[in-house]
């Protein structure tokens, strides 16, 4: 057993855990963050995607003393009381079914679109490829992950005019 | 869970009577006494489904375990919707298990909707009158001139009153006769056929929502669980002593098996297997430890079940001809030997499946030794199908009365049909029972799919005749399946509904089983979902050799427009039939030329009442790209 200091969800946590505990069994088992799931241990499912650094891996398999930087899970995707795009997108597209495995898919997804605004179906396709879904809920993640790109442009875009505003429209 | 005789009476008194019903007729007896109902602070109950709070709340319960189909939705808009109420003013909350109130709560074979809408919309409807019943009192005006919508009760003045407004004197209305109540027109429906998004959705996207796998109770120990590699191997010793040291395990031992065939009649095996459990402090090191485990295995009653020879058995038995007759088939043996008709022999095969639910098995078990006054006394947190069954399984193989069995449902992360048997919930049980803790077991992937009730493999050796005019004349199908004890498991065997049924005298059906020691369940559609392969694989094998396209066979193979069996909606409706394989052959541009590489596939299946066929749009090197489905149901 060691100490481990990380900071998951912007909150600093200190945890004690055999060095070759993966991150998921941290997050669920000793920091009680359920929404971050086990789907088989072994990097093939894709339903404990995480962020560390803004980077999705794998938590299955990712030791607890290899963690460098700070995580984010699920729970701290959403800002506050605002809900990530993609967050508001599963919604207004009734994505889940089971549920099981869409905290994986959004924090894939939130990793594309954190590096692409316009991605394409192949992009969408390609980032969420380890990422499975037994009840086959693909078409409708696909679409949602299309419809929180346009809510992120139209943000930005509503950024850009107020600060255009601000600079008198100047710019 | 159909209540037919829905009588005033039978409302009132059938409380112990299995059926969806009971909890609205139990809570209508409960209203009846305002004491009781004072006790609900804020809120008048009019049944158990349904509560309206001054405020203009509506809460529903939800008593049916959801796996994903959407039933914790579904079931809660068919109320709302003959209550007319607005659907954003109601929140769906998940129900107790509680038999005596809620009937059986279980989900499985697509029955939830079917089974319980004609309750749903009475409770509904029940809900209604009582708020109309209020509103006329209230305004002093006649009930006929009072409508419900968008939870308010309006006249035809356009006077109206809140739902809210209205609940508390609702509750003291007379309560229908379930016998008089009429229903919307289905025309007119605002909930029903809208999507409303699935009541979990916010929970489900923000990780809040809680599965099985998620439950957390205080002093809660964490359980592994090693079977044998051979299916109904034992285990006889281990390394125990080396695995009890590892970090964070605090106990480890054997459990012999506990699987008394009273357990679950059908030899699904609910019970223990014998095997090797460990408890520890997270999930994790419990996992790591069993990786770790050195076990020696008693095989002599284990199976060996082996598909290679199973495949070699089942052609063997098909080259011997037909099995035990089903379907006899008048005109087959002339119309195969006849030299002016072509003929096809097919042998198809289908394998063993896992679930493979994306949710790992898993259990939560608090046993509680009892002691002079107090019995013996079991609390599970469970994902089931039907999580009552738990208790019987806890009297079974443990002794602890059904009565002091306590079972909280959890979501479910998929069910597929797997969990409707509880073998896991078993050893979560046994080992919290041996250990005297509190535990969580959460199998491995491995486990879950080592310890799967499979869906079942099988064979099916196809014959066929088609004359000069590239016609079917005969039709032999023998399938070659699975017995457990003389019984074919779940999924083996042609049912009665199958294509067969359109060639009658043409057609002849014979099955032969073969003995099997794997375990086998229930696997999304159990029988169909190999069924339909085999069978319109084979009638595309036809059409080629007929000469003819696909469509064009299909649609004379359904002959003129009739129902098989009148009024059965579980026998095939050829004028439906052609129905739905002309507008799907029409909506998918069936016939269109395809770009080189690409090609059109085409079927068309019957089954659980639903007449549907599947296009597949394109085909690209056997990679499936597009899939389109048209469905005509009940
Ligand atoms: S649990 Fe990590 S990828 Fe499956
Ligand atoms: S929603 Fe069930 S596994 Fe994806």
């Amino acid at each position: 057993m060691a100490k481990y200091e990380i900071t998951v969800n912007a909150v600093k946590q200190i945890v004690e855990a055999s060095p070759d505990m993966p991150l998921l069994w941290v997050l669920r088992d000793k920091l009680k963050l359920t929404g971050t799931k086990y789907g088989c241990g072994i990097a093939q499912c894709g339903s404990c995607t995480v962020h560390v650094e803004g980077e999705p891996v794998r938590s299955c398999m990712l030791p607890i003393s290899a963690v460098s930087g700070s995580v984010t899970t699920i729970e701290g995707l959403a800002d506050g009381g605002n809900l990530h795009p993609l967050q508001t997108a599963w919604i207004d597209h009734d994505v889940p079914q089971c549920g099981y495995c869409q905290s994986g898919q959004i924090m894939s997804a939130a990793a594309l679109l954190a590096n692409n605004r316009t991605p394409t179906d192949t992009d969408i396709d390609e980032a969420l490829a380890g990422n499975y879904c037994r009840c086959g809920t693909y078409i409708r993640i696909r679409a949602a992950v299309h419809s929180a790109a346009s809510y992120y442009r139209a943000d930005e875009q509503t950024e850009t005019h107020a600060i255009d505003a601000e600079n008198g429209g100047a710019s | 869970m159909t209540i037919n005789k829905l009588d005033r009476r039978n409302f009132l008194k059938a409380s112990t009577l299995v059926g969806g019903g009971l909890m609205l007729e139990f809570n209508f007896v409960s209203m009846v006494s305002a004491e009781e109902l004072g006790t609900l602070v804020g809120s008048k109950e009019l049944n158990v489904f349904v509560q309206i709070a001054s405020d203009g709340k509506i809460t529903i319960y939800s008593a049916t375990p959801e796996m994903g189909q959407g039933v914790k939705t579904a079931l809660p808009m068919i109320i709302a919707e003959e209550m007319g109420a607005k659907w954003a003013d109601v929140e769906v909350i998940d129900a107790p298990l509680d038999a005596d109130k809620f009937g059986s709560q279980g989900a499985g074979g697509s029955t939830s909707i079917p089974e319980n809408f004609d309750t749903m919309r009475k409770m509904g409807a029940s809900a209604r009158e009582m708020l109309i019943g209020a509103a006329s009192e209230t305004m002093e005006v006649d009930r006929g001139e009072l409508e419900a919508r968008d939870s308010i009760v309006v006249h035809s003045s356009g006077e109206s009153l809140t739902f809210g407004q209205l609940a508390a004197l609702a509750v003291k209305q007379p309560l229908p006769d379930p016998e008089m109540l009429s229903f919307k027109d289905p025309r007119s429906y605002t909930i029903i056929g809208t999507t409303v998004g699935g009541v979990d959705n916010l929970v489900i996207v923000t990780g809040q929502s809680q599965f099985g796998i998620d439950v957390d109770i205080p002093g809660m120990h964490y359980a592994s669980y090693t079977r044998c590699p051979r299916i109904g191997g034992v285990a006889i010793s281990f390394n125990e002593a080396e695995i009890v040291k590892l970090p964070g395990i605090t106990q480890t031992f054997i459990l012999a098996p506990n699987d008394r065939a009273d357990i679950a009649p059908g030899s699904f095996g609910e019970g223990v297997q014998g095997g090797v459990a460990i408890v520890g402090e997270d999930t994790w090191s419990v996992m790591n430890a069993k990786s770790k485990l050195e076990i020696k295995w008693d095989e002599s009653a284990a199976s060996h079940d082996d598909w290679e020879r199973m495949i070699l058995k089942a052609q063997q038995i098909a080259d011997k001809g037909d099995g035990e007759i089903t379907l006899k088939g008048a005109n087959v043996d002339q119309a195969m030997t006849d030299s002016n008709n072509k003929t096809l022999e097919s042998f198809y095969q289908f394998p063993y499946v896992a679930h493979v639910c994306m949710e790992p098995m898993n259990c939560t078990a608090h046993f509680k030794k009892g002691n002079g006054s107090e019995p013996d006394a079991m609390e599970l947190w469970i994902p089931s199908q039907y999580p009552g069954d738990v208790k019987d399984i806890a009297e079974n193989i443990l002794g602890v009365k059904k009565e002091n069995v306590k079972v909280n449902p959890t979501r479910m992360g998929g069910g597929f049909g797997r969990r409707g048997i509880h073998d896991f919930a078993s050893e979560a049980m046994a080992i919290s029972h041996h250990s005297g803790l509190p535990v969580k077991l959460t199998w491995t992937r491995t486990d879950d799919i080592h310890n799967d009730f499979f869906r079942v493999g099988g064979f099916q050796n196809m014959k066929a005749a088609i004359n000069e005019n590239g016609k079917l004349v005969a039709w032999n199908q023998h399938y070659i399946g699975f017995a457990k004890e003389g019984k074919p498991v779940s999924g083996s065997g042609l049912g009665g509904n199958e294509f067969s049924m359109v060639a009658l005298d043409n057609a002849r059906v014979s099955q032969t089983m073969m003995p099997v020691q794997t375990p086998c369940g229930f696997w999304r559609a159990p029988g169909a979902n190999t069924n339909a392969f085999v069978e319109q694989s084979f009638l595309h094998e036809l059409a080629v050799l007929a000469e003819k396209d696909h469509v064009e066979f299909l649609l004379e193979l359904m002959g003129s427009r009739r129902w098989i069996r009148e009024g059965d909606i579980n026998t095939l409706n050829t004028g439906r039939a052609i129905d739905v394989i002309k507008r799907a052959a029409e909506a998918s541009g069936w016939g269109r030329s395809m770009p080189v590489g690409t090609g059109l596939g085409f079927s068309f299946y019957f089954c659980h009442a639903a007449h549907v066929a599947d296009m597949l749009l394109k085909l690209r090197r056997y990679r499936l790209m597009k899939i389109a489905i048209l469905e005509s149901i009940k």
